[in-house]
């Protein structure tokens, strides 16, 4: 097994076999800490963003990337995790820049939110949410996840 | 770690626990990272409703977000008497209720103060008994290699 990893593969997120990339989205430092915790926990790597645009930077769809019209050179994730309630950009508007994107398309998108409104969440499902969960996230639901995407 | 237990009910909920579950060897001093995280956050958003309700033109839609955010972060770590008094607060700001506001914000204030002298206090002893932990693992090593017995 190669183990040589130079670094370009290294900041996209393809490191060590296996390895699960998420990008943990909410606008709350408590909450990010806290699901980057849990993440961990079940072995995923993690990186937190503080709101949709710096979400979008992240993963290569910022105002800049499309301005310049390179294909995106954004990093690789395996996830992407984020909350509904945030000023501005809410989640899921950041889940329908996502769907519209030919690059992340297929990207699984998790909604979470500390509100069990049955519209919103019926609504971010049609977007194409792949769940929707409510907060404030357990081990087990994370454990659920890491399930999830390996099958 | 065991898991400490006071006179909690109804102040904490569940969450606190997952949140001293959250703490390890690799992160030691989680559960305090998270409360004083919370602290600064509350104590902050406090100032800003307190100004906000001294105003001639009350902004609801901003007091609204602001409980939001309070309410959101009680709730994630576990402080569920502060989280129920923002949803009261939240129908009053939905109702335009001004007195009602100025009642909810005099009781969130309350429950904040004393679910932060119990954190406080719980984070002392958690803290201690930690202390003690290391003090006797140092007495009666367990893990050693063989060989430095030899």
């Amino acid at each position: 097994m190669e183990l040589d990893m130079d670094a370009a593969s290294l900041s996209n997120g393809m490191g060590v076999e296996n390895e699960l990339h998420v990008l943990a989205v909410d606008d709350s430092l408590i909450d990010r800490r806290l699901v980057e915790k849990l993440l961990i926990n079940s072995s995923f790597k993690v990186t937190t963003a503080e709101n949709g645009l710096r979400a979008l930077e992240f993963l290569g769809l910022g105002e800049e990337d499309q301005k310049n019209n390179l294909k995106t050179t954004g990093s690789k994730v395996n996830l992407i995790i984020t909350d509904y309630c945030m000023p501005g950009m809410t989640g899921y508007d950041l889940l329908k820049k996502i769907k519209e994107s030919n690059a992340l398309k297929e990207v699984p998108v998790v909604i979470v939110s500390s509100e069990n409104i049955p519209t919103r969440i019926n609504k971010c499902l049609e977007e194409g949410a792949q769940q929707f969960m409510l907060k404030p996230l357990k081990q087990s639901d994370v454990k659920k996840l890491r399930c999830q995407l390996m099958t | 770690m065991g898991f400490v237990c006071l006179d909690l009910k109804g102040t904490l909920d569940a969450q606190f626990t997952q949140l001293q579950q959250l703490q390890d060897e690799s992160n030691p001093d989680f559960v305090a990272e998270v409360v004083s995280l919370f602290f600064e956050d509350s104590e902050k958003i406090l100032n800003d409703l307190t100004r906000a309700l001294e105003q001639k033109c009350i902004d609801f839609k901003k007091i609204d977000a602001n409980v939001h955010q309070l309410k959101g972060s009680s709730s994630s770590v576990g402080a569920q008497k502060v989280k129920n008094a923002c949803i009261t607060f939240r129908n009053c700001c939905e109702e335009q209720n001004i007195e009602g506001c100025f009642t909810c914000l005099q009781l969130v204030k309350q429950e904040y103060l004393l679910v932060k002298n119990k954190l406080e206090t719980l984070l002392r002893v958690i803290t201690f008994i930690c202390f003690l932990e290391n003090s006797l693992s140092a007495y009666y090593p367990r893990n050693l290699p063989q060989k430095l017995y030899k």
